[in-house]
C-alpha cells in the first residue's frame, strides 16, 4: 500500500522560501500572485495492506519524525 | 565536572565544545550517537552544532530519534544539565526538551558572522558569570536558526525569566529577538550563536568563556 504524505508550515508561520518563490515569479512577469506557500511530500511504500492500519501507522510516524508539529501541519493520502 | 559531547554524522563543532568544557576544567569524553548510554557520574552533556544527518528531512530531526538522545533525554528528566549549540539547539527542540522551533532563516541566507548578543538573565548556570544586560559578542553560522515562537509561548518564556540571550540586531527573524532559551529547570540551554568560537582572542573574541567558566564553578560546589 502507499501513502503519500504533504507536510506544509501551519497556517499563521510565515513562509520565507514561499514569499521568495512568489517574489521571484513576480519578476517573471506572472502578475496577480496573492499568496505562495512551500512544503513538502513524502512518499511511502507500505507493507500494510489494510488502509485505517496504514493510516493510523502514518499518522504516528507523521506526530514522531514526519512533520514538526509545532510549526508544520500535515495531510496523509493513502492508496 | 565531568562533560560528554554527543558526535553525530556531520557534527562539527564537537571538538570546539570540548575545547570549550575543558578550558573550565572540565574532564570530557566524546560519545557516538550509536552508544544507548551516557557516560556515569556526568555533570553535563553537549549538543554540537553542525549539520547531523546532512540537516535531511528538518534540522536536528534525525539526530533526535538518534539511540544516544534517548538517554540525553532521561538524563535531563533526571535532572541533568545539557548545552545545546546551533545544530545541537535545533536537535533539543525537535526533541521537545526545549520549546519553539528553528525554521530558515528570514532572508533565506546562510549567515555566518560575529553577532551582538544581549544576556537577558544571569539566573541559570550558563549565564551566572555575566553582567544582567551585558553586550557579548558570538559568532553566528547558521541557516535555519530563525526562532519560532507564538505570543503565548513568548509570554511564558518572557514571565519565566527564560529568554538567555536576545541579538542586539535581529538577523535571522526570529521571534521577539530571541537567540536562546532556557528549559524550565533552567539546567538546558539551547542557543544558536557560538559561545564555544569565542573562548580565546586568538578566536577573534573571548566573551563565550565565561559562559563555559561559570559552568565548572556551580557544578563543582553541587
Amino acid at each position: 500500500m502507499k501513502a503519500k504524505v504533504q507536510v506544509m508550515l501551519k497556517a499563521g508561520v510565515l513562509d520565507p522560501q514561499g514569499e521568495a518563490v512568489r517574489h521571484a515569479l513576480g519578476t517573471l512577469g506572472f502578475d496577480g500572485i496573492e499568496g505562495v506557500r512551500q512544503g513538502k511530500v513524502i512518499e511511502l511504500d507500505l507493507a500494510e495492506a489494510d488502509a485505517e492500519k496504514a493510516r493510523a501507522e502514518v499518522t504516528a510516524m507523521c506526530e514522531k519524525l514526519l512533520a514538526n508539529t509545532v510549526i508544520e501541519s500535515y495531510e496523509i493520502e493513502i492508496g | 565536572m565531568k562533560a560528554a559531547v554527543i558526535v553525530f554524522p556531520g557534527s562539527n563543532c564537537d571538538r570546539d565544545l570540548a575545547v570549550g568544557f575543558e578550558g573550565a576544567g572540565a574532564e570530557v569524553q566524546m560519545v557516538w550517537h550509536k552508544d544507548t548510554a551516557l557516560p556515569q557520574g556526568l555533570d553535563i552533556v553537549g549538543i554540537p552544532g553542525g549539520f547531523s544527518f546532512g540537516d535531511y528531512l528538518r534540522c536536528g530531526a534525525i539526530a533526535a530519534q538518534s539511540p544516544i538522545t534517548r538517554a540525553v533525554i532521561d538524563f535531563v528528566h533526571g535532572g541533568g544539565h545539557a548545552l545545546g549549540i546551533c545544530n545541537g539547539f535545533q536537535v533539543l527542540t525537535e526533541t521537545g526538551l526545549l520549546p519553539g522551533a528553528l525554521m530558515r532563516n528570514a532572508n533565506l541566507k546562510f549567515i555566518c558572522k560575529p553577532v551582538d548578543l544581549k544576556v537577558e538573565t544571569t539566573s541559570s548556570v550558563f549565564t551566572q558569570s555575566y553582567k544582567p544586560g551585558q553586550a557579548v559578542r558570538f559568532p553566528i553560522a547558521h541557516h535555519d536558526g530563525n526562532y519560532v515562537a507564538g505570543p503565548e509561548l513568548v509570554a511564558e518564556l518572557t514571565d519565566q525569566d527564560r529568554i538567555a540571550f536576545s541579538y542586539a540586531n535581529n538577523p535571522n527573524g526570529s521571534t521577539a529577538d530571541i537567540a536562546g532559551v532556557l528549559s524550565e529547570n533552567r539546567r538546558v540551554l539551547g542557543m544558536m550563536p557560538h559561545p564555544e568560537r569565542a573562548i580565546e582572542t586568538a578566536q577573534g573574541g573571548s566573551d563565550g568563556a565565561a559562559l563555559f567558566a561559570g559552568l565548572t564553578a556551580l557544578l563543582a560546589t553541587a
